[in-house]
């Protein structure tokens, strides 16, 4: 089984959704970055790490302050291979997905870019831009490799698409809760997302289903029916948040994570 | 790769919507891929309604101010002493520029589409002005994304979209230009494409939007062939059609009548932004041979470095100012239908300095890049040879900028 089926199941067992999280390599430095994932990873079931763009369409404030930040740092591809590396080296076990644009990905070389994140221990991907039935060619390079490759679904993918899309799905389909790019509030009621959520659920029982966009400490818990759900810009807006403050970033995320994860326990 | 002949540009794309099997296609979030599919639906059956257009044909006659004229520039070519010079003044048209075209459609089409709402994006601030003009026409609501660095010096352009009702969100991420205004207004359309219709301001974005875009701008060229044909009797044996290209849609627009000639007969020459002299910044991906890559949901060549990150660009002329380029003008550089180089600030200012003092027009920056190419080439070629360049907007826009780089005024 893979890792990230691992996490699920172990959050299944424990009667609650497996926590996903989602952090900028290299926000705001290389070390930092790490530090925060080796702290959070305590709480989180599954690490989601995004590799910045300087020309994020589908993402909003938040995240995009934390990309710039990475980039103006002089954050490459290869010091997000190094910090999934050092990762993984302690926790072997822990899932990490890799999130991003497919410019980066492309200009790397399909098939070199996956090659390396086996290598370094990637467990599944997360390319926005790059949809079905566009995917296919790359999500089947993926999946030789061991790599799960993670289909996006949103509130205006029609049904016969949804079908398609959950049949060619690897181990986890990702549902955007809203008309939104991230880090927009809420502006659907929990109950409607779950409403689409179980359809999409019914679909296929044994595909991991999680729920992103708009999950913050207020919402997680009236969500927490899913199989999973990502936190991501509520993590980013700490970092900065820490870094106007001058607090410690890993500290601070850290208490948000374990504050999540309390109130879907 | 090959053109094909007797089929418009916009659509020899493959399933995929790539040009030329590798230009174009939809790079985009999954949320988009609906809204994408509705409006290429619509926009398929619109084109083949006869009733659309007929109303397209009325608003461009009346609305727009179609058809704009073809003057000969007789002192411009004495002074040149080759080629003879004429120019096509789609700056005429209501609003002073090319982007009327594109926005007239996009409002008719939302209104079709039962939509209320107008967004889109705007570098040097004519796309902004004329679709919010056409918003006001139609009784649509509309908000415009510009970068904040933009705003501040195409000021006559922001004023306009004001005066139309439009709201103006500054954007400051970035480099704060046409490429940070782009990116704005997907995400914000991402947001909100239940309601909104979303109107890409030249012949770039996913595939719907750069035909959309080139379908309407492509009344120039219609126009441009009666009134050739009116002006020489048939068409003239060694032509050179010179456009200025950012993202591309005045030059496709320019063009799109004129693909299936022979380049020796009909040269089409693009001339994109070459930035500061000396300066290595730049806004020419076809005349530098940038990478091919991914922007704005669209694979074209794009400037970028070796990681995929879009480069910062610079050029005087904020409509040129963009690190990418139509998939359709990549499709006609690789056939070679196309050739396409670059003017320096300097040049284009120079051009606009030179045209202005001996003719009675007024080119805003983007055009005078073309200019620029024809002072150039003109003195070297026969005088049997004609150059048409479209004088595609016009100078008002970049008064303050005209005013702190030549110290006066036209």
């Amino acid at each position: 089984m893979s890792s990230i089926n691992l996490a699920f199941k172990k959050a299944k067992t424990e009667k609650r959704p497996a926590l996903l999280t989602y952090t900028v390599a290299g926000d705001n430095t290389k070390k930092k970055s790490l530090e925060i994932l080796k702290s959070i990873a305590k709480y989180a079931d599954i690490c989601e790490i995004g590799f910045p763009h300087n020309t994020p369409i589908a993402d909003g404030g938040q995240i995009q302050s934390s990309s710039y930040r990475a980039l103006k740092n002089g954050i490459k591809i290869k010091d997000v291979f190094s910090i999934v590396k050092d990762f993984k080296k302690l926790k072997q076990s822990k899932p990490v997905i890799l999130m991003g644009y497919y410019n980066m990905i492309y200009q790397y070389g399909d098939n070199n870019f996956i090659n390396i994140c086996k290598k370094v221990g990637v467990d599944g991907l997360i390319v926005v831009d790059l949809p079905y039935p566009e995917n296919k060619e790359f999500s089947k390079k993926c999946k030789k490799k061991g790599i799960s490759f993670i289909q996006l679904v949103s509130p205006t993918t029609s049904p016969s698409r949804m079908k398609r899309i959950i049949k060619d799905s690897h181990d986890m389909v990702y549902y955007i809760s809203m008309l939104s790019t991230t880090g927009g509030k809420l502006k659907v009621s929990p109950k409607k997302i779950l409403e689409r959520y179980s359809k999409i659920k019914n679909l296929n029982k044994n595909k991991n289903i999680v729920i992103g966009f708009g999950i913050t400490e207020k919402t997680i818990a009236s969500l927490r029916k899913a199989d999973g759900l990502v936190v991501g810009s509520a993590l980013c807006k700490e970092i900065s948040n820490s870094i106007k403050k001058r607090q410690n970033p890993v500290t601070n995320v850290t208490n948000i994570v374990l504050k999540l994860r309390n109130k879907i326990a | 790769m090959k053109l094909k002949k007797k089929i418009p540009l916009i659509d020899q794309h493959n399933k995929s919507g790539f040009w030329g099997g590798k230009f174009g296609g939809n790079f985009i979030p999954e949320t988009l891929k609906k809204p994408i599919e509705d409006l290429t639906e619509l926009f398929e059956k619109l084109r083949h309604d006869k009733k659309f257009l007929k109303e397209r044909d009325y608003y461009f006659k009346n609305y727009v101010g179609s058809p704009t004229s073809f003057n000969k520039l007789q002192n411009l070519s004495d002074h040149l002493g080759g080629a003879q010079i004429y120019a096509k003044m789609v700056s005429e048209a209501n609003g002073g520029a090319h982007k009327i075209y594109n926005a007239t459609v996009h409002c008719l089409i939302a209104k079709k589409a039962g939509k209320k709402y107008v967004v889109g994006d705007t570098g040097a601030g004519y796309a902004g002005k004329m679709l919010s003009m056409a918003a006001k026409k139609f009784g649509l609501k509309c908000k415009i994304f510009m970068g904040a660095k933009d705003i501040k010096r195409q000021k006559p352009n922001v004023d306009a979209m004001k005066k139309s009702g439009a709201e103006v969100v500054p954007v400051y991420s970035g480099s704060q230009t046409l490429v940070d205004a782009v990116s704005e207004c997907m995400r914000y359309w991402v947001s909100n494409c239940d309601s909104t219709h979303m109107c890409v301001g030249s012949t770039v974005g996913p595939n719907i939007f750069v035909k959309i875009c080139g379908w309407s701008t492509a009344q120039i060229s219609r126009e441009l062939k009666i009134q050739i044909r009116s002006e020489f009797k048939k068409i003239p044996k060694k032509i050179k059609l010179i456009n200025c290209v950012g993202g591309g849609s005045s030059a496709y627009g320019f063009w799109s009548e004129f693909i299936d000639y022979d380049k020796k007969q009909i040269e089409l020459i693009g001339v994109e932004a070459g930035g500061p002299k000396n300066s290595k910044l730049h806004a020419a991906p076809l005349t530098n041979g940038a990478k091919l890559g991914i922007l704005h949901g669209a694979a074209a060549y794009v400037c970028q470095n070796d990681e995929g990150q879009i480069n910062d660009t610079a050029s005087i002329s904020a409509g040129l100012d963009y690190p990418g380029v139509s998939p359709i003008h990549c499709f006609l550089k690789d056939t070679k239908r196309a050739r396409y180089t670059s003017a320096t600030d300097e040049g284009a200012l120079n051009a606009y300095k030179l045209v202005t003092k001996l003719e009675k027009i007024n080119p805003s920056l983007e055009p005078s890049h073309a200019f620029a190419e024809a002072i150039k080439i003109a003195p070297k070629l026969s005088k049997d040879t004609i150059i048409i360049v479209n004088s595609c907007g016009d100078a008002k826009k970049d008064r303050d900028i005209l005013k702190e780089r030549l110290g006066k005024i036209n």
